[in-house]
């Protein structure tokens, strides 16, 4: 039993009780909203950030209204026959638009010093849905740097409150002592009383952050993550929970920093534990598997060569053509 | 004089003891819904009642009601919101202040409505004594046998519960609330589910303002078509209105919906005029959520009838020349009052109040607020205003509750009706700190639409 679901004009058959979210990521491309809250493996995430507004012009075929105000889409299931407009909408465009320049008010645009830029999920929304400029001219709050645990830094300053590092907190460490204090725009994440973290898996909450609030301090300031290399690589690890499966980032002979492997949303396959993030840094505590394929637009791979083999077209003569001058310009050094 | 409902003994000395309160012919609400009525006759009654939320979003009572999930072996939960926090709305809490045993005769009812073996009463934190009241009132209920296990001999056992709050306004959003009552941080959850499906520990739960759950009183007592015969339309019942602000009499008044807002306002046996001999020039309606109006749009529609203090009446015109009842938090201003100056003072508020959990809201309203800031201040500009209202318009229905919403409205109102006062006090921002701009013309008649033959 599967529902039908229309996003943006391109239908897709999926299981019962998948958001939309989930089932435009199925579709793939550019329908995909873009989520800064929301992480599939984390119960409970999503809803908070609105990036991911769609608007639903067709309930379901039971109940064809459609819905009053804009939706999160990771937060609503599908219904049979509904149909979903996300870029098609102009409201959706201008509500997104509203909110990326919301999420960017108090965010200080420091990806020049920042070690998350090329990574940071922020930096990919303001690209791409954001205002040249923005129209706040008063003071951004800031808050001091706290070091949470001797390996991660907090820098609340640059944290948009997506809670995603408390629900890993929640869900995937044994113990949680960080979490969300005060309201508003000062709401900050923090332990209570700068109590630090310390349990084997408090590393991913560096990875669940979609911008550079919470870093990995053996990692702070070695490098800009698109001069390093990602290469998959995979050890013993003898953590009952970790699976010991990692991308190593390179910089020469040197292992930089040590992450999960990330998709190409962003969200990690596996979490990975403490020891294998932190403490393993020589090529030779793993066993290399080969290079980790980064998406060609995201800037991690401007300085790598990476072929992506061209649809293969028999019967058009004028594609076959097009596809010939695409491919020579594609592959030229 | 229009007969008082809720609040017909509110003078009689005692009132707040169960013993007075009793000799006034209180209880009879239990013991008739108990000992005479089934659950579901309770709930149709009040579905024919036509009794509308009273804390604001006027959804039809009744209706809620019948919305509730009752799955077999799982428990329901009735929660009363008395979280009453909205600037410019008292009367929840001079309701459970001079006669808490009315809400607590409403609890009673409405638990034995939704099968609900547990209920609570969430109050605000900041109102301890009302807790204390309360307490007082539900241990002399106890006493008397009309809580606890078999009550009045019918086999219904009901425990109630008062649980103070944080004191935070967005804990008066149910779902807030509901978190909170957990004993967690209050945000609001992401709807749906509804709480009438998952609410309370994930059971199905209603919450419900004190005063509806007070109204329930009156609609046993008399039967729900005699109460749907006091108001207006689908207005039905009585309200009661805290009126504040430049009033000559501020208070609570519980009026029939459907009054002509100006025999509220100038009538003497209510608000009697505006203070100090001074004009009006502005009015919040229904606490400060709602779109301020001007004087001339708040006493006539804009089809130039009279308007009336119910809920279609109010919002007749829609966002752009009408308001909303909201919870009954009735403002004036008179013509000393400066509107941006009040606009700011609410958006610091909102600013103040957001939770931080969805970015529209939790950046926007702090921004609204500093734009505010500097027009009061007399540091703004002309294009502050657009401004205003475009970040309204980006945080309205984007966010996860209606408090964007609440943030929102009133500032895109204020700009819609009061630009004129905005724009002074840019092109005047020295003289916009010493002095007010004062009556203007917001009080004139409306101009009248030119009939072409």
């Amino acid at each position: 039993m599967s529902v039908k679901v229309t996003i943006d004009g391109i239908t897709i058959e999926v299981e019962p009780g998948t958001s939309i979210l989930n089932a435009a990521r199925q579709i793939g491309g550019d329908i995909v909203p873009p989520a800064m809250c929301y992480y599939s493996k984390l119960k409970d995430s999503g809803g908070k950030c609105r990036t991911c507004l769609v608007k639903v012009s067709k309930g379901s075929e039971k109940d064809p209204r459609p819905m009053p105000k804009l939706v999160a889409s990771c937060r609503t299931t599908v219904m049979d026959g509904m149909e979903v407009q996300n870029i098609t909408s102009p409201e959706v465009v201008e509500a997104r638009k509203g909110i990326v320049e919301m999420l960017l008010l108090n965010h200080p645009l420091d990806c020049p010093i920042c070690d998350q830029a090329g990574e940071c999920h922020l930096q990919d929304l303001a690209f791409e849905h954001g205002a040249v400029k923005t129209r706040y001219e008063f003071d951004r709050r800031t808050f001091e740097k706290i070091d949470i645990g001797d390996k991660i830094q907090l820098h609340m300053t640059r944290c948009i409150l997506c809670y995603r590092c408390v629900f890993v907190a929640d869900q995937i460490t044994d113990h949680r002592i960080h979490g969300i204090l005060n309201r508003g725009d000062h709401s900050e994440i923090s332990t209570y009383i700068q109590h630090a973290v310390d349990n084997d898996f408090s590393g991913n909450v560096i990875d669940v952050c979609p911008v550079g609030a919470l870093t990995d301090k053996t990692f702070r300031f070695k490098n800009r993550v698109w001069f390093t290399k990602p290469v998959e690589a995979h050890r013993d690890c003898d953590h009952p929970k970790c699976n010991g499966k990692v991308t190593l980032w390179y910089k020469g002979e040197e292992v930089l920093r040590v992450t999960a492997r990330k998709d190409q949303y962003g969200e990690v396959e596996d979490f990975i534990c403490n020891t294998c993030r932190f403490d393993k840094k020589n090529t030779s505590d793993w066993v290399i598997e080969g290079p980790r394929q980064v998406s060609h637009k995201s800037v991690i791979s401007a300085n790598h060569y990476d072929f992506i083999p061209l649809p293969v077209i028999k019967t058009d003569p004028y594609l076959i053509e097009a596809n010939k001058e695409q491919f020579e310009r594609d592959t030229r050094l | 004089m229009a007969r008082k409902l809720l609040l017909e003994h509110i003078n009689v000395p005692g009132i707040n003891t169960f013993d007075v309160y009793r000799s006034k012919g209180g209880y009879a609400a239990v013991e008739k819904a108990l000992k005479t009525m089934s659950p579901d006759d309770v709930v149709e009654e009040v579905k024919k009642s036509g009794l509308r939320g009273r804390g604001g979003a006027g959804f039809p009572t009744g209706m809620k009601w019948s919305f509730l999930a009752k799955p077999e072996g799982v428990a329901r939960y009735l929660v009363c919101n008395a979280d009453e926090s909205e600037p410019g709305t008292f009367k929840d809490r001079y309701l459970m202040t001079y006669i808490p045993h009315l809400l607590i005769e409403g609890m009673i009812a409405a638990s034995f409505a939704l099968g609900a073996k547990i209920s609570y009463i969430y109050v605000r934190g900041e109102m301890m004594p009302q807790i204390r009241i309360l307490e007082k009132a539900i241990a002399e209920a106890k006493n008397a046998g009309f809580l606890g296990k078999n009550i009045l001999g019918t086999g219904y056992d009901l425990e109630l519960y008062v649980q103070p709050g944080g004191g935070a306004y967005i804990c008066g959003e149910e779902t807030a609330l509901l978190e909170s009552l957990e004993g967690k941080r209050g945000n609001p959850r992401i709807k749906p589910p509804f709480p009438a499906i998952a609410g309370l520990y994930g059971c199905p739960t209603v919450v419900n303002n004190v005063e509806s759950i007070a109204a329930v009183v009156p609609i046993i007592n008399e039967g729900g078509d005699e109460y749907a015969k006091v108001g207006i339309g689908r207005s039905t019942g009585t309200k009661l209105i805290s009126a504040g602000g430049n009033v000559k009499k501020p208070g609570v008044y519980e009026i029939d919906l459907g009054l002509p807002v100006e025999e509220f306002l100038y009538s003497d046996e209510y608000c009697g005029g505006i203070a100090n001999g001074k004009r009006l020039k502005a009015v919040v309606a229904g606490g400060s959520s709602v779109p301020i109006l001007p004087a001339n749009l708040f006493l006539k529609t804009i089809k130039n009838e009279p308007r009336l203090m119910s809920y279609e009446s109010l919002s007749d015109g829609g966002f752009v020349s009408g308001t909303m009842m909201g919870s009954g938090g009735f403002i004036a201003f008179d013509e000393d009052q400066c509107i941006v100056r009040n606009t700011w003072n609410f958006s610091r508020f909102y600013h103040h109040e957001s939770c931080g959990q969805c970015s529209p809201c939790r950046e926007g309203t702090g921004w609204m607020e500093k734009v505010l800031h500097r027009l009061e201040h007399g540091h703004g500009k002309m294009s502050d205003m657009d401004l205003l209202v475009d970040v309204s318009k980006k945080i309205e229905g984007n966010t996860i509750c209606p408090l964007g919403d609440a943030a929102a409205w009133p500032v895109a109102s204020a700009i819609r009706h009061f630009r004129d006062e905005f724009e002074w006090h840019v092109s005047h921002g020295a003289e916009a700190v010493t002095r007010n701009f004062g009556l203007a013309h917001y009080a004139d008649p409306l101009p009248q639409p030119e009939t072409v033959a």
